[in-house]
């Protein structure tokens, strides 16, 4: 079978994509929220594991991964919270989470629970493309999985080649140098690095991440792109209004 | 065996740079020229003056005669606790301001627990008229004020990390995130032989220093230049890792680690990583770490703020598994009489970390001649209320 990711990526159109944290606002919002966002309209969403020590994240996903922790979320749990989740959602569902709770899990146990779900990708902020290339790729790819990088305004062009060599679904473009939720607007700095990742012409598509958080956000960031992520400005409604603002916050970015 | 990281910054199976990509062009530009900068003359000259005229050294091998009649063996103090700044942190920061500055780096940024690490960073700062910013757990800069004091005046900016369990990981993660969101002016100054490569091996390399002058200096005295043992705590490990440098290749050097138990290893209030750790990533290196099954990171506890991180260096993880490390684990209360048993035989107060080493007289016999070297890391004063607590002074 097709992965969903490759198929969402070929509509003609500019993928909302949404991520979450799993546990958050309450230990079993999981399906639901997955199932209003799929609802509304949203193409992708990344389902994000709670980790003790995110070290690539602002405080909002900080925030939640610590109350999703409380909560008492864990791996085995989502994986059960997640277990007929194809019978109702048919939009790609990826797994954002750290490396060393997957470590536990057993990497390949992990892979093979994440095909039986039907999970098509993987983002993984502390395992590096090199790690990855030389001893989980094989592992990643016998379950049909999509593993996605990031790279940065500072990442060269020639290791961006190299990213996207090893990709088979998108490259996560993180927008500036940051970490989650940090930046508000764009502006020249951003156009620049947007215009750069286009004119390089990489065989995988583009989708930005980090500092999409309305509609001006996301349709300066789709003009060069195929899609944007948007996930703590999410949260910060989950916050707010809980699982109810879903379809108002959807509706207000495109 | 070999005990160096490789060009990956593998110890055996623990190290690498598991780190964000954000983080991927400071790391890389730090391993590609680490080495290079480190064995420049002009380096290696700047480096070891400011040693000698500003740290203090060589810092003295002292024979410690009552506490060797006392345990029946040759007991070696190497004195750290003497360099400026009290402790062997600052070898470390020495170094590490050296190549911030030839790397072009006008502001630093470093984590610290009890502050030992933070005024290390802050003092070499002053020294070069760098901007200085110091993350620390908020529960520790209520815990470690005088630390904290000693960090303003020497012009460092202390912001306290809230987040998970506001301690040193948490101030580290936050050390991190600042490092993610100033990617081109700064450089992080890591305290321990842990973090991506080349993190563990320059700092081993800083501190290595002290296993150098080990070296001649028990040539001067014992006329052969290893001894039968070298004994350090570890933590994260870098004052360890810089006694044991120049001595893992011979193996008639016995290496012994002692590690924190806290209340107890099976007490669940503990920092003994090697015994209740698994191997994990934490901080952008594969170690031994203490975490849940599910994969979380747990926190650690000792009396002794220096030791509680719930992971250990690459190196460390690396001596353990292959047993060319002896590990030894120490409560607080043995470590506290230790520690009063140093006082009142040799007249030198030691830091609360020092004290683990010093207890290993609990757990191992020595024979009469072997000669034996510990590292005596830190001295007490900042933990004199911690004594003052435990024994009702």
């Amino acid at each position: 079978m097709k992965n969903r990711i490759n198929t969402a990526l070929e509509q003609d159109k500019d993928l909302l994509s949404i991520y979450f944290t799993a546990g958050y606002p309450s230990l079993n919002d999981t399906v639901q929220i997955i199932q209003d966002l799929e609802k509304n309209g949203v193409d992708m969403i990344e389902i994000g594991l709670p980790f003790s020590d995110p070290l690539a994240d602002g405080p909002t996903i900080q925030d939640s991964s610590t109350i999703a922790l409380k909560n008492g979320m864990t791996t085995k749990l989502l994986f059960e919270q997640l277990k007929d989740i194809r019978q109702s959602v048919s939009i790609p569902l990826i797994i954002m989470g750290y490396f060393n709770p997957m470590m536990q899990y057993g990497i390949e146990a992990f892979c093979a629970k994440c095909q039986e779900i039907g999970i098509d990708g993987l983002i993984i902020p502390d395992l590096p493309v090199n790690e990855y290339h030389e001893h989980y790729q094989e592992t990643f790819e016998k379950y049909g999985l999509i593993n996605v990088f990031l790279i940065t305004p500072q990442t060269s062009d020639e290791r961006i080649r190299f990213i996207d060599s090893v990709s088979n679904g998108f490259i996560y473009m993180v927008s500036s140098a940051s970490t989650t939720g940090a930046k508000s607007t764009f502006g020249n700095v951003q156009q620049e690095y947007f215009d750069r990742i286009k004119s390089l012409n990489l065989k995988n598509p583009q989708i930005v991440g980090f500092g999409i958080s309305n509609n001006e956000t996301f349709m300066q960031a789709t003009k060069t792109t195929k899609g944007a992520i948007i996930g703590s400005a999410f949260i910060k409604q989950l916050t707010q209004n809980g699982v109810d603002g879903i379809e108002s916050f959807v509706k207000g970015i495109r | 065996m070999n005990y160096q990281a490789d060009e990956k910054g593998y110890y055996g199976d623990f190290g690498g740079a598991y780190i964000p990509e954000m983080l991927y062009p400071n790391v890389e530009e730090l391993r590609t020229k680490y080495l290079e900068i480190m064995n420049e003359p002009s380096f290696v000259e700047e480096f070891n003056q400011l040693l000698k005229d500003y740290v203090g050294r060589p810092s003295p091998l002292y024979y410690a005669k009552r506490l060797s009649e006392k345990h029946n063996t040759k007991v070696y103090l190497k004195r750290e606790d003497l360099n400026h700044t009290g402790a062997h942190k600052v070898n470390n920061t020495i170094g590490q301001i050296l190549v911030a500055k030839k790397l072009g780096k006008n502001r630093i940024i470093a984590e610290t627990g009890a502050g030992q690490h933070g005024v290390a960073t802050a003092t070499v700062c002053a020294l070069m008229g760098i901007e200085c910013i110091v993350y620390m757990g908020e529960i520790d800069i209520k815990r470690q004020a005088p630390n904290v004091a000693r960090m303003k005046m020497l012009g460092a900016k202390v912001i306290p990390a809230t987040s998970g369990s506001k301690t040193l990981k948490d101030a580290t993660n936050e050390a991190i995130r600042d490092w993610i969101n100033n990617p081109v002016d700064t450089h992080y100054i890591i305290g321990s032989a842990i973090g991506p490569h080349p993190y563990p091996d320059m700092v081993t390399r800083f501190q290595s220093i002290i296993s150098e002058e080990i070296k001649w200096q028990l040539k001067e005295k014992e006329g052969k230049e290893d001894p039968d043992y070298v004994i350090a705590c570890i933590g994260g490990g870098s004052n360890a890792a810089g006694t044991y440098y120049h001595f893992l290749d011979n193996p008639d050097v016995g290496i012994i680690a002692v590690e924190a138990a806290g209340k107890g290893v099976n007490s669940g209030e503990s920092a003994a990583t090697s015994q209740l750790g698994k191997e994990g990533v934490i901080h952008g290196c594969k170690t031994l770490l203490m975490q849940t099954d599910d994969g979380q990171i747990t926190e650690p506890y000792s009396i002794s703020a220096g030791l509680d991180y719930p992971g250990v260096g690459p190196l460390h993880s690396h001596l353990y598994r292959t047993g060319r490390g002896e590990f030894f684990s120490v409560t607080d209360d043995d470590a506290m009489i230790a520690g009063l048993e140093l006082c009142k035989l040799e007249g030198i107060i030691p830091a609360i970390e020092s004290s683990h080493a010093l207890a290993i007289f609990n757990q191992k016999k020595f024979n009469p001649d072997d000669i034996v070297v510990i590292s005596l890391s830190g001295r007490g004063d900042k933990d004199l209320n911690t004594y003052i607590d435990h024994f009702k002074l």
